[in-house]
């Protein structure tokens, strides 16, 4: 049971599920911090973005294809939405926004169910990231390994975009004070649509590249999004770091505990959130400000 | 205001909704329901009374009720089926207990936080309860497969006894069970306690400034929503024979949400409309016309146009048509106010007299000699800023006091500071002998300390009779207190306040107009009325004459005199004009320390304070 080489084989599910985690809580913070809304559609959107890729797959059989098409029609279908619902919700109660989004999120799941069916969807890792790979003391799946490289470029992508482009600029001047940067002369519903747009593509890139590792489901996203909410709650929300510290915490304390017992994983995820609420109210890298 | 239909037309509610009871069953089989469906929209619309409650009126959106449905579900059905309990009603009552303890320790967490912080650890708290029920507490509650076996109720009557198994008995067992649910549900929003509700919905911040506990009454919304799910959890286990492990799912929570904005959010009954609505189209749908899994589909579209377009859902679009139609069909032009028919609570004002303002309150024991405030090296630092350094500041018991200064001076950081809204950075407050500087707005606000805001803080979804109400309420409940079934017209002595203290600051003909209806001037008097209502032995007023005409200023001023009169007050305001003419002594303030105290005749003779303001004045 508790040997070395099974207490590396699951630490390393957790840094793979962390890494998962943490892009997907990165799309959703960085839409509440910029936007102020909480996209209660973002576990719909990760599963999109699994079935368009699949779909790409089907026709292509290219992996690269498959990521593309799924990232792309996400990122169009968060364009999409920002523009024609979430746009008129800026000035409603959070109550408003959250029950749209959620509303919005049914639509997507049934959608998608009532096109492909409930059974699961699947779809082979690529040739160069088949098979397992050695790593001296124990042999773990390649494509696995894999998914956390292509993660952290991802990860570093997207920290690149916020935090080192005239766009990012403005969005994090736009989450200090949305009508100073108005007023600058500088669109500021063109840039939330942006964002809107590139924080459901996280979610829809780590629903494809998720796929060879779990096969899909239209209900796969309704419990992502719980452990999406309980990574952010950790690691603060609108934190783009605390969205990748609280991932990578939830992966490790989900495959750790299953490790021992299977049942408490869950259980044991929440507890560390009540844990961070009752210490650290804001999060661990939580910002005072905005919350 | 609902309490205010109560009597007559009160009942009537209760009356509709048990004849529709009684004569559903003979109508709505004929366009398909049967009888295990309509059980179904009672289970449902029962869960739905207590979210109503929750969202509808307290605000509080949780997605985490399915933890509480399954609670007193699973442990109604373990006490039924595994522990051998004979009595169901026993058996169902204890589930609920069980529901609102839940809803308690759940509540002390996820209330720690507002807004999409709640919306978020509610999900996640009820993901757990469902992760416990499926595999550590398995052996209590069958993990996957439920608990089955659980046993109708017996009622005995002496002559016959019945037993309810399923079809229409079990109707009317679960009808009698929904209409006293819902009977309850309308005593407690008619309660002060429900008015407190939608006051604290409305804007927290100042439910707590008039002396509310704030967090004490979300979290006993949460506990009673908690305890509703509870009962329905357990009857949905009655119902079936069956306590599903589905019932903790977040789908549980997200049907609720749907059905209940379908039907008609804070309208208590709309929830039974929309699980009406749910189950039948999910019947019809995909039984009579074989759209299979369509049916969620067309009501999740439903769903997003209702946000979307009718906020208010089936029962609030159909009331406010009901109201337009009556207030058309009336001569036009005399279209009766919303507050109509509130004049037998609060007795028809006589618009003569010159009321009295509602008396300072007394101390209780034998007056404590010495001034009523004192404050000791008070300061605040925001970082390196100094906002406010050192003040001492102390005032005699029934003084009028004026405090001015140049903008930035520091007097509204004073005021929160006097009114615990912020805690001081060093140094002492007391109040009437009593020390309280660390103590919180709204104890602060109970000892009888008020204050009226420089920008308005009013529960702008309310009237103005109910705004005072409100106010009112807090100094004559004390900041928490449990009354969920009283009347507020039986509160002694409310309705003289409320109805005095309107016609104070002269709202009395305005009282029941929206607040969104009001003119500038009488939204600042309701402002200041709002403090007023509370009955403060030291009141505070932050800029009471701002952005008013002239004539506003003039009568305004005549009120302010008016309501200093046997209780100590303290005015900032830039109008130095109006200040000197009411107030016996001046304090200015410059760059956060106290420039000068004096008489106003004093304070314009004084070199400093002209040089404060004009700014380097040679002599």
């Amino acid at each position: 049971m508790l040997s070395l080489p099974n207490f590396a084989a699951q630490a390393f599910n957790g840094l793979v599920l962390g890494a998962l985690l943490a892009l997907i809580a990165s799309g959703l913070t960085i839409i509440y911090g910029t936007l102020g809304v909480l996209n209660l559609a973002h576990g719909a959107m990760f599963m999109v973005g699994g079935y368009a890729g699949v779909v790409a797959y089907q026709y292509t059989g290219s992996y690269l294809v498959a990521v593309a098409a799924g990232s792309l029609f996400v990122m169009a279908l968060g364009l999409l939405m920002e523009r024609v619902v979430i746009r008129h919700f800026y000035d409603r109660p959070p109550e408003d926004q959250i029950l749209v989004t959620f509303g919005l999120g049914i639509v997507y799941v049934e959608l998608v169910r009532l096109t492909f069916g409930s059974l699961s969807q699947s779809m082979p890792p690529p040739s160069w990231a088949a098979g397992i790979t050695s790593l001296g003391f124990m042999i773990y799946p390649t494509y696995r390994l894999a998914v956390v490289g292509i993660v952290a470029v991802a990860l570093l992508a997207l920290y690149l975009v916020l935090y080192r482009s005239r766009l990012g600029m403005i969005v994090r001047a736009g989450i200090e004070d949305a009508v100073m940067v108005d007023s600058l002369g500088i669109d500021v519903y063109r840039v939330f649509m942006i964002v809107f747009g590139i924080g459901a593509m996280a979610a829809g890139f780590a629903g494809i590249v998720n796929v060879p590792i779990a096969p899909i489901t239209p209900d796969v996203g309704e419990s992502i999004l719980v452990e999406t909410f309980v990574v952010v709650v950790i690691g603060g929300v609108g934190s783009f770091p605390g969205a990748v510290l609280g991932g990578l915490i939830a992966g490790e304390i989900l495959s750790l505990t299953s490790m021992v017992d299977p049942a408490y994983s869950q259980v044991m995820l929440f507890l560390v959130m009540t844990f961070v609420l009752v210490v650290r109210p804001r999060g661990l890298l939580g910002e005072q400000g905005r919350a | 205001m609902i309490e205010a239909r109560r009597g007559i037309r009160g009942l009537a509610f209760e009356g509709w909704t048990a004849l529709a009871l009684v004569v559903a069953p003979f109508v709505l089989p004929k366009i398909g329901f049967v009888p295990d469906t309509m059980n179904r929209v009672l289970v449902f619309g029962l869960f739905g009374v207590g979210f109503d409650l929750l969202f509808g009126f307290a605000g509080l959106l949780s997605f985490g009720q399915s933890a509480f449905f399954g609670t007193g579900g699973f442990v109604a059905a373990y006490l039924l089926t595994r522990m051998g309990l004979t009595s169901v009603m026993l058996g169902l009552a204890v589930g609920v207990v069980a529901a609102a303890v839940a809803g308690l320790l759940v509540g002390m967490i996820a209330l720690r936080r507002t807004g999409i912080y709640f919306a978020m650890i509610t999900v996640a708290i009820a993901e757990v309860f469902f992760f416990m029920e499926n595999s550590p507490l398995s052996d209590y509650t069958g993990g996957e497969n439920g608990l089955p076996g659980v046993p109708g109720p017996t009622f005995n009557f002496g002559f016959a006894s019945v037993h309810v198994t399923g079809g229409w008995s079990m109707y009317v067992f679960l009808a009698v069970c929904y209409f006293v649910g819902l009977a309850l549900a309308r005593r407690i929003v008619a309660s002060p306690v429900g008015r407190i509700f939608v006051a604290i919905r409305d804007n927290p911040l100042r439910a707590a400034a008039v002396g509310h506990d704030v967090h004490a009454y979300k979290l006993l919304a949460f506990v009673i929503a908690a305890a509703y799910a509870g009962f329905a959890g357990g009857l949905l286990g009655v119902l079936q024979g069956y306590m599903p492990p589905e019932a903790f799912t977040f789908d549980t929570s997200g049907q609720l949400i749907m059905q209940t904005v379908i039907g008609g959010l804070g309208t208590l009954i709309g929830p039974l409309v929309g699980a009406a609505v749910w189950l039948y189209l999910r019947d019809f749908l995909q039984g009579s016309l074989g759209m299979g899994a369509s049916w969620k589909l067309a009501l999740g579209v439903v769903f997003v146009l209702l946000v979307f377009f009718l906020r208010r859902g089936i029962v609030g679009g159909l009331s406010d048509l009901i109201a337009l139609a009556r207030s058309s069909a009336r001569a036009p032009g005399k279209a009766a106010p919303g507050g109509g028919d509130d004049a037998p609570v609060f007795a028809a004002a006589p618009q003569n007299s010159n009321p009295a303002p509602p008396p300072a309150r007394d101390p209780g024991e034998p007056e404590i000699a010495g001034p009523i405030l004192q404050v000791r090296d008070l300061s605040k630092t925001y970082g390196g800023l100094a906002a406010n350094s050192e003040i001492n500041f102390s005032l005699e018991r029934g003084e009028l006091r004026g405090v001015i200064g140049p903008n930035g001076a520091g007097k509204s950081t004073f005021f929160k500071m006097l009114t615990c809204e912020i805690n001081p950075s060093s140094g002492s407050i007391h109040f009437e002998g009593r020390d309280i500087t660390n103590l919180g707005v709204t104890e602060v606000c109970q000892l009888g300390l008020s204050k009226s805001y420089q920008v308005n803080q009013l529960f702008t979804r309310l009237t103005p009779r109910e705004n005072i109400t409100i106010a009112a309420l807090a100094e004559r409940r004390g900041k928490f207190r449990l009354d969920l079934l009283r009347n507020p017209a039986d509160i002694p002595g409310l309705s003289q306040q409320v109805h005095s203290t309107l016609a104070l600051v002269s709202l009395t003909e305005r009282a029941d107009v929206p607040v969104s209806g009001l003119a500038y001037g009488e939204k600042r008097r309701l402002e200041i009325g709002l403090a007023l209502a509370t009955s403060p032995s030291l009141l505070l007023l932050d800029e009471p004459l701002a952005g008013m005409s002239p004539r506003e200023r003039v009568e305004t001023v005549k009120l302010l005199k008016s309501i200093s009169k046997g209780r100590t007050t303290v005015i900032i305001d830039h109008d130095m004009d109006a200040l000197f003419e009411m107030s016996e002594r001046v304090t200015v303030l410059q760059l956060g320390k106290i420039l000068v105290e004096g008489t106003p005749d004093e304070i314009k003779a004084n070199a400093a304070v002209r040089e404060a303001y004009l700014g380097g004045v040679l002599e």
